[in-house]
């Protein structure tokens, strides 16, 4: 393993027990350092992917390996961006956990050059990709937001505060969180999707194949789009939609490996080992 | 030796009939301190009454006299006999003085620990005492170092932290559902103290429209003056909370105000918009099925007092921080306090050796007359020397702070061995 992409898994791991530490001992300033070693860890990250792309000429989704880690470096990038918008401070102990997991993973991936794919130099495949992923880290932390949405609740509702009564914020806040992660991760996965269709026009010469990743990708998009339907005309909030937003992360799930995995399609590729 | 000395009764050791009889106001304060300083066994004194506490520290010449006097001032003040009062009376002195005056402004020995609003009564009454001149450099030192305190075991325990009142329980319990009550709407129905006070204490959260339903419209009317909100009548509940966020509800009604089927009907109207349900009432207003719908929140009296039991029990356990803290400002104080006498007896142990060598000096030069001006002069700077090189070991000794446990054992030995009070 090269040495810089273990510091960004130091960075990412140091991180989690910073936010671990801030969830048991409700000091400000473990939160802070949690936030800043995730930062730097992105940082890192972001030379690493670089000089990966400049090396071998393409973009670095070319085995699981690869893909995991870009998946870990979205999540950790968009992330940041929400903590630093919304300031939900506490959703650190899961985003950085997660994060930490997937990148763990992925180092314990062979990473096996592949042959140069002309299809990874298409700008086209690039931003499909792109939109496609950040759409899906927010989504992941909107689950996330579920997660703590639904602790909270259970406390509120059960009326024995415990442990995390006093250490989560209010349901409004997490709510909040929540549909704005949903709001952006739908807009930037109807993005890449749209992307991805044209993409497929111009190589294949139609949009849509059933390919079983198109499939569910759409059943993905359904899914999200009927929440919000749902929240914009009747106020779906609160324990539903979370338990919604949940639910969506685990067909993204599904359909981001289990598809490549159990399924076969065009898109086996990226989660080669 | 100047003695730290206070007396008081509080809560823990007088009914509130006899407190109230001793309570003092502030002007009667102003006349009591300028009473007091005129004592000459009472050198400087502060005192402090609130509704659960009399208190006077004092720094006396003579304890008993000062005491005595006190206790003759209050019963004179107050019309009542000491024998009233006297077994009501703790007195404390010292460091047990000083550990009292440190607990009292730390909150540590109030009725419900933590409660913050001792500490201003006692800067108050600090101020108080400046301004009638009856605090010296002894008080100042004391009572600066009693503020300090008491910022410290605020911010370094949670003695402050959750709410202990059932009305400030609900409030912090709506923070958790609602983050902020900006716009938030407050239905208030009927009346009750604790009722009222949850709603003022919303209001003072920057809480939206009141709106106040009552079984006689004119008392909600009055009500509804009162919180600068708006009166309707019982039968527009239901239709109230359709716009509502917050509902307050203290009735004498023996049926519930509001059933589950109120709730139920109007969820998609509000667009499912939580709702906060804080029951006062027993017999109970709210239906508590309302709590398994949706987005909807019931707490009743009951489950109020729960968090606030257990708050309770939270502060009682950082209290035991605040505890130590204070021990450790008293010892603190103890090692100060012990320095003021270091000072006079070096300078008196100083003076002693320099009138020996002086006397001894003249007394011999008395009997050799046979020298000159410089050899006088190198005898003088010689026993001058002497003295100096004498005094440089235990000087060194009494000034170094800290390192003794008990400085008072070598600043006594000192004075013995030298006659030094005679």
């Amino acid at each position: 393993m090269e040495p810089l992409f273990l510091l960004v898994i130091i960075c990412y791991l140091l991180s989690t027990i910073g936010y671990f530490l801030y969830l048991f001992l409700q000091k400000d300033y473990l939160q802070k350092t949690g936030f800043y070693l995730l930062a730097t860890g992105f940082l890192c990250h972001t030379v690493e992917l670089g000089y990966r792309f400049v090396q071998s000429g393409q973009f670095p989704v070319s085995n699981l390996h690869e893909t995991l880690s870009l998946v870990s470096w979205t999540i950790a990038g968009v992330f940041l961006m929400f903590q630093y918008r919304y300031r939900l401070k506490i959703l650190g102990i899961y985003a950085a956990p997660l994060i930490t997991i997937v990148m763990v993973i992925a180092a314990r991936l062979p990473n096996v050059p592949s042959e140069t794919q002309t299809i990874l130099k298409s700008i086209w495949l690039v931003v499909h990709v792109v939109a496609i992923f950040i759409g899906e880290a927010s989504l992941a932390l909107a689950c996330g937001a579920g997660l703590l949405y639904l602790l909270q609740e259970h406390a509120i509702k059960s009326k024995h505060r415990g442990f995390f009564f006093k250490r989560l914020p209010s349901l409004e806040l997490l709510d909040h969180t929540g549909y704005a992660c949903i709001v952006t991760g739908f807009t930037m996965m109807t993005f890449g999707l749209i992307m991805g269709l044209i993409y497929a026009k111009s190589i294949w010469g139609r949009f849509w194949s059933w390919d079983p990743k198109e499939v569910w990708s759409g059943i993905t998009w359904l899914l999200y789009a009927a929440l919000l339907h749902q929240r914009l005309t009747f106020g779906w909030r609160g324990r539903r939609a979370a338990i919604m937003a949940i639910i969506g992360f685990a067909v993204i799930l599904f359909t981001f490996l289990g598809v490549n995995f159990l399924l076969k399609g065009h898109h086996g590729e990226f989660t080669r080992m | 030796m100047l003695d730290i000395v206070l007396l008081g009764l509080n809560h823990k050791t007088a009914p509130v009939a006899l407190r109230e009889c001793i309570a003092i106001s502030k002007d009667e304060t102003a006349v009591a301190l300028t009473a007091f300083q005129k004592l000459p066994s009472i050198r400087e004194v502060m005192l402090f009454s609130t509704c659960n506490r009399v208190e006077v520290l004092m720094i006396v010449q003579d304890k008993t006299n000062a005491v005595d006097a006190v206790k003759d001032f209050l019963s004179e003040l107050k019309h009542i006999p000491v024998s009233e009062f006297e077994k009501s009376l703790y007195i404390h002195e010292g460091d047990d003085a000083v550990r009292h005056v440190f607990r009292v402004a730390a909150s540590l020995d109030s009725m419900i620990v933590g409660e913050p609003q001792i500490l201003g009564q006692i800067k108050e009454a600090y101020q108080m005492a400046t301004t009638t001149k009856t605090s010296g450099v002894l008080l100042n030192k004391l009572l600066h170092r009693t503020f300090f305190v008491a910022k410290r075991v605020r911010t370094e325990t949670g003695i402050g932290d959750n709410a202990v009142s059932i009305s400030y329980a609900a409030v912090e319990l709506g923070r958790k559902i609602f983050g902020t009550f900006e716009g938030k709407k407050v239905l208030l129905i009927g009346a009750g103290e604790m009722a009222e006070l949850a709603v003022e204490h919303l209001i003072r959260n920057r809480a939206g429209d009141i709106l106040v339903a009552n079984r006689t419209f004119e008392t909600g009317v009055d009500l509804a003056m009162k919180f600068k909100g708006q009166a309707i009548r019982f039968d527009e509940i239901e239709d109230a909370l359709k716009q509502v966020d917050i509902i307050i509800s203290s009735t004498g009604s023996p049926d519930y105000v509001v059933t589950r089927n109120h709730v139920k009907g109007i969820a998609r109207r509000r667009h499912n918009r939580p709702l906060f349900f804080i029951d006062i009432a027993v017999p109970r207003d709210i239906d508590p099925e309302i709590n398994r719908l949706s987005n909807s929140y019931v707490y009743d009296i009951d489950d109020l007092q729960g968090i606030v039991d257990e708050n309770v029990e939270d502060r009682n356990k950082e209290a035991i921080k605040g505890e130590r803290i204070v021990d450790e400002a008293v010892i603190g104080f103890r090692q100060w306090y012990e320095n003021l006498e270091v000072i006079p007896t070096i300078v008196e142990l100083r003076k002693k050796v320099e009138e020996i060598a002086k006397g001894e000096l003249e007394k011999t030069l008395q009997a050799v007359k046979h020298l000159s001006s410089d050899d006088l002069k190198a005898i003088n700077r010689m026993t001058e020397a002497m003295v100096n090189k004498i005094l440089h070991d235990p000087t060194i000794l009494l000034k170094s702070s800290g390192q003794h446990q008990d400085k008072s054992v070598y600043l006594d030995v000192t004075r013995k061995l030298f006659r030094l009070d005679e």
